[in-house]
C-alpha cells in the first residue's frame, strides 16, 4: 500500500545543526608577519593573500592607493610587465589586486603544482615593483576612461556620492574619485606610497586551499626576511562632516531608472548592537524574501532588485538601502521605502517572519564557510578588526535569541526616517 | 574529475548524483531544455519572463522562496538562448524540502494573474537596468540581429523590445509551460554529501508521478552562410567610441570548438593576451578590448569588443585589430604560447569546480550536450589541439564576408 503524498505540507524541517567554524592554523614568520592557513577543499588549488594597511585611508591624494596596487604588476626589478604577465599566464595563475577603504589586498591564485613558479612572482610584485612611467600613463589613461563611462551610470553616481553625504568629501570613507584626481597623481606619488605602506610591518598573510606540507617554510623564504621591514602605519584621524541637508538628488538626464540610496551612520563589528542590526537588516532588505523585495518588487514591480545592508568599517560603519527603480515610480518607491522603515519602528515583527529570518541567516552562515576560499574571506574580515571566531558564535546566538521587542528598539534607535539621508539619481529632481 | 551516478525515471527525468562529503551544503540544479531560441519572434524575452513566473507559486505551494528560506536555503535561476537553469543550495539535512518544492512546480504551476502582472513589470525594469539604462548596454541587442538573419539567436534572451513582454498573455504562459516544463525535457542534478540510493528514493517519491509530457524537438530555421560583410553604425550618448565585431563560428558539438575557444584565449586571456599587449599597452588605441565566444550550443559567434581611447579614429583602431586577426590566420602559433592557453584552461577548470553548486551546474550542462561525462574529458580535448588546427580554424572564422561590425559612436565626441 502506498500512502498518498500530501504535497501541501512541507517535509519535516530539521533544526540547523551546529556550525563548525574552521579554525585556521596561525603562525608567525621571523619578521613578525602573521600567517593564517585554511587547509581544506577538494581541488588542488591555493590562494595566497597579502593584506596591507594600504587602503585609501592611508593616501594623501585620491587615486594613489588604488593606482599603487594596480601598478605592482606592471614591471619589477627583475621582470618587465609583459614578462611577468606571460609567466603568470603560462602557469594558469592570476593575481587579484583589490584596494578598499582600510586595506589593500594582493592575492595569488594558483594550481599547487605550479606554486614553485608562481609564488616567486608574488614576492617580486610586492617587494620590487618599479612603477615604470610608460605603464603608469597607460594605466592612468584607462582608469580615466573607465571613470568617465562609470559616471554615466545612475548606480555608480549614487554609490559614490552617498558616502560623501554621510562622511564628508574629505573623509577617506566619503571620498570619491574625479577625473582631475587622476591627472594630479604622478608616478612618484605611487613610489612614495609603496615605500610607506607595502612592507612587512603592514602585512598579514591569509592562505586557503589544499595546503601542502612545508608551505610555511616557502613563505618564510619569500616574505619572512628583514629586507622589506617597516614600522606598522599609524592611522591618521579624520573628522566626519555629514551634509547638513538630509535629502539630495543628482539629475542624470534621460535616465530610465532612478538609483536610490537611503541610510545613515552606524558602527563596526565590535559594537553591541551590530549583531542585532544584522537581523533587523535581514528583515528589511537583507535577503530575497525581505520586506523591501516583497513590497517594491514582488508586490508592485517597481524594481528588478532592492536591498539593504549594514556595512562595518574599521572605524564606524553605515547602513544603506539601495536599488534602481523605474523613473516614473520614483516617488512611489520612496514612499514605500519610508513606510517599511516606519513599520519596523511602529510594529513588532511577527513570530513566523522572525523564525524565517533566523533560519535563513543560519543557512547563510553555513554557506559562508563552504569551501576554503569562502572561509578565508569570512575570517579575513575578523582579522582586520582584531576579532576571532567567537564573534561569529556571538552572532549566531543573537540570531537565535533576539526578540521582537529588541528589534523594534533597534529600529527606533537607528532607522528613524527623520535622521536618515536620502539620495536619488534620476532624470529629474524629486 | 567529477564522479557521478546517473539514472532515468520512467517519465524521462534524467537524474545525476555527485557525492562530495567535504561540505554540509547540498546543491540541486534543474535544467529545462528550453531557451530564448524556442520563442516566437513576436514574443521574444518570453522564456526569461517565464523563469520569473516559476517563482510565483505552484499548485500546492503558494510561495516558492519562503519554505526554502525557512530551512536555510537559497536559490536563483538564469535563462539563456539555449536553456533555463534553476538552482538552489541548502543545508543537507533539509534536502527533502528541495524535492518537494521543485517537483511541485514541475507538476503544476499556479499561474497567478497577480504574479504575471508584477513579473512583467519586474522584467521590464531588468531590461532597463541591465541594457537600456547602461552605457553601451544595447550593443548586444544590435549585434545579434546584424549577425543572424534567420536563426532565433538573432535576439538576446532579454528580448528584442520590452513591448514583447508587455503584450504577452496568460494563455501563452500556459502553453509554454505545457510544451516545455516536462520531466522528459529536464535534467536534475544533486551534489553534496548524499547517497545515490537515497536520491533515487526521493526522486521517485516526488517526481515519479509527473506525466512525461512532450520532448522539445526543435525545428529552428538554419542560418545560411553569410556571404558578405555587414556593418551598422549607431550614435549614442556615451563618452567614447566602441567597436564590436562578430564572426560566425562552429557549434558546441563540433571538434573545431576547442581550437576556437583557444583562439579567443590567445587573443585576450589574462594580461598577456595579444590584443591587450598590442592594442591597449603597446599602441594605446583601446582602453580595453576583449575576445570571447558566445558560448551557444548551436553555431555561435566569435566576438571582439573594445572601447577606443579618446582621439583614436575608428579606422586606426579597426586596422590595428585587423593586423592581429591576420597574424593569427597566417602565422602558426608558437608551441609555448599554445601551451600557455592550454595551461590556463586547465587551471580555470580546477577553479570552476570549487563548490558543489558549480559541479552540479557543470554536470547538468554537459548532460544537455549529450553526456555529463564530457566534463571530465575537457582538459584532454583542449590539450589535443594542434597549432596547425588553430591556424586552420582562424582562417575559417576570420573571413571578411563572415563578419558583422557594429560602430558605436559617441555623440558630440569632439575628438
Amino acid at each position: 500500500m502506498i500512502k498518498a503524498l500530501n504535497r501541501k505540507i512541507q517535509p519535516a524541517i530539521q533544526p540547523p545543526g551546529h556550525i563548525d567554524f574552521p579554525q585556521p592554523e596561525i603562525s608567525r614568520l621571523s619578521n613578525g608577519i602573521k600567517v593564517y592557513q585554511f587547509n581544506s577543499g577538494t581541488q588542488d588549488v591555493i590562494s595566497i593573500e597579502l593584506m596591507f594597511s594600504a587602503g585609501s585611508w592611508y593616501q594623501k591624494k585620491p587615486f594613489t592607493a588604488m593606482a599603487t596596487n594596480l601598478m605592482l604588476r606592471e614591471g619589477t626589478r627583475n621582470y618587465s610587465a609583459q614578462k611577468l604577465s606571460e609567466t603568470l599566464d603560462f602557469y594558469g595563475a592570476h593575481f587579484e589586486n583589490t584596494t578598499e577603504r582600510d586595506n589593500a589586498y594582493v592575492t595569488l591564485y594558483s594550481l599547487n603544482k605550479h606554486l614553485g613558479n608562481t609564488l616567486p612572482l608574488l614576492c617580486e610584485i610586492v617587494k620590487n615593483p618599479v612603477f615604470p612611467e610608460y605603464e603608469y600613463n597607460v594605466l592612468a589613461g584607462k582608469q580615466k576612461q573607465m571613470l568617465e563611462v562609470n559616471r554615466q551610470k545612475v548606480n555608480f553616481l549614487a554609490r559614490t556620492h552617498f558616502n560623501s553625504f554621510l562622511f564628508g568629501r574629505n573623509h577617506p570613507y566619503g571620498m570619491y574619485l574625479e577625473l582631475g584626481d587622476i591627472a594630479n597623481t604622478s608616478n612618484s606619488d605611487l613610489i612614495d606610497f609603496h615605500k610607506r605602506q607595502y612592507h612587512s610591518g603592514n602585512c598579514t598573510i591569509v592562505v586557503a586551499g589544499r595546503i601542502r606540507p612545508g608551505l610555511i617554510n616557502e613563505l618564510e623564504i619569500y616574505f619572512g626576511g628583514n629586507d622589506w621591514s617597516g614600522i606598522a602605519s599609524e592611522r591618521l584621524q579624520y573628522a566626519t562632516e555629514g551634509s547638513v541637508g538630509k535629502n539630495h538628488y543628482i539629475v542624470k538626464e534621460g535616465a530610465m531608472q532612478s538609483a536610490i540610496r537611503m541610510g545613515g551612520m552606524m558602527f563596526g563589528r565590535s559594537h553591541p548592537d551590530f549583531a542585532g542590526m544584522k537581523v533587523l537588516n535581514a528583515i528589511l532588505g537583507g535577503y530575497f524574501g525581505s520586506r523591501l523585495m516583497n513590497n517594491l518588487r514582488e508586490d508592485k514591480g517597481y524594481t528588478y532588485g532592492i536591498g539593504s545592508s549594514v556595512v562595518p568599517l574599521f572605524e564606524g560603519g553605515y547602513f544603506v538601502i539601495s536599488g534602481e527603480v523605474g523613473a516614473e515610480v520614483t516617488r512611489e518607491a520612496l514612499f514605500e521605502i519610508n513606510s517599511e522603515l516606519k513599520r519596523l519602528c511602529d510594529e513588532q515583527v511577527g513570530e513566523s517572519e522572525l523564525s524565517l529570518v533566523r533560519s535563513y541567516l543560519s543557512g547563510e552562515m553555513l554557506r559562508a564557510v563552504d569551501g576554503p576560499f569562502a572561509q578565508a574571506g569570512l575570517y579575513r574580515e575578523l582579522i582586520e578588526d582584531g576579532l576571532d571566531i567567537s564573534h561569529f558564535e556571538g552572532l549566531i546566538d543573537t540570531v537565535q535569541q533576539i526578540n521582537a521587542q529588541q528589534l523594534q528598539d533597534l529600529a527606533i534607535k537607528y532607522l528613524d526616517t527623520e535622521k536618515l539621508f536620502t539620495l536619488v539619481v534620476g532624470p529629474e529632481a524629486i | 574529475m567529477i564522479e557521478f551516478d546517473r539514472f532515468t525515471l520512467d517519465n524521462g527525468l534524467r537524474v545525476i548524483v555527485h557525492h562530495d562529503n567535504s561540505t554540509p551544503i547540498v546543491a540541486m540544479n534543474i535544467l529545462y531544455n528550453v531557451g530564448s531560441r524556442d520563442e516566437h519572434p513576436e514574443r521574444t524575452g518570453f522564456a526569461h519572463l517565464f523563469e520569473h513566473l516559476m517563482f510565483g507559486g505552484s499548485e500546492n505551494i503558494p510561495r516558492f522562496d519562503e519554505p526554502l528560506e525557512r530551512v536555510g536555503g537559497e536559490n536563483n535561476a538564469f535563462t539563456n538562448n539555449d536553456f533555463t537553469n534553476y538552482y538552489l543550495t541548502l543545508p543537507g539535512h533539509n534536502l527533502e524540502t528541495a524535492f518537494w518544492l521543485e517537483s511541485d512546480r514541475m507538476l503544476n504551476l499556479a499561474f497567478s494573474a497577480k504574479s504575471f502582472d508584477v513579473q512583467r513589470s519586474v522584467v521590464v525594469e531588468e531590461f532597463r537596468q541591465n541594457y537600456l539604462n547602461q552605457p553601451y548596454g544595447d550593443a548586444w541587442l544590435l549585434l545579434r540581429p546584424l549577425a543572424y538573419k534567420y536563426h532565433p539567436y538573432r535576439w538576446a534572451t532579454i528580448g528584442i523590445d520590452p513591448s514583447h513582454i508587455e503584450q504577452a498573455g496568460m494563455d501563452e504562459v500556459r502553453d509554454f509551460y505545457k510544451r516545455f516544463y516536462n520531466p522528459c525535457n529536464a535534467i536534475l542534478v544533486i551534489a553534496g554529501n548524499v547517497k545515490t540510493d537515497e536520491i533515487r528514493v526521493l526522486t521517485e517519491k516526488w517526481f515519479g508521478v509527473i506525466d512525461k509530457g512532450e520532448v522539445n524537438r526543435r525545428k529552428l530555421p538554419a542560418e545560411p552562410q553569410q556571404t558578405e560583410s555587414r556593418s551598422l553604425t549607431v550614435e549614442r550618448d556615451v563618452p567614447f567610441d566602441a567597436l564590436y565585431k562578430a564572426w560566425h563560428m562552429c557549434s558546441r558539438a563540433e571538434e573545431g570548438f576547442f581550437a576556437t575557444d583557444l583562439i579567443s584565449d590567445i587573443l585576450s586571456a589574462g594580461q598577456s593576451g595579444r590584443l591587450n599587449q598590442q592594442l591597449v599597452k603597446n599602441q594605446r588605441l583601446f582602453s580595453d578590448i576583449s575576445a570571447f565566444i558566445s558560448g551557444d550550443i548551436e553555431a555561435g559567434l566569435f566576438v571582439v569588443t573594445g572601447k577606443l581611447m579618446k582621439g583614436i579614429t575608428m579606422e586606426q583602431a579597426e586596422k590595428a585589430l585587423q593586423v592581429e586577426i591576420d597574424k593569427i590566420c597566417t602565422q602558426e602559433i608558437e608551441e609555448e604560447e599554445l601551451q600557455k592557453v592550454k595551461n590556463r584552461v586547465e587551471a580555470m577548470m580546477e577553479f570552476s569546480e570549487m563548490r558543489v553548486l558549480d559541479k552540479a551546474m557543470n554536470l547538468a550542462y554537459y548532460e544537455l550536450l549529450g553526456d555529463a561525462g564530457q566534463v571530465n574529458d575537457l582538459i584532454m580535448k583542449y590539450a589535443c589541439v594542434k597549432a596547425s588546427e588553430v591556424t586552420a580554424e582562424a582562417k575559417r572564422i576570420f573571413r571578411p564576408e563572415n563578419s558583422s561590425t557594429l560602430y558605436y559612436i559617441a555623440k558630440n565626441n569632439e575628438a
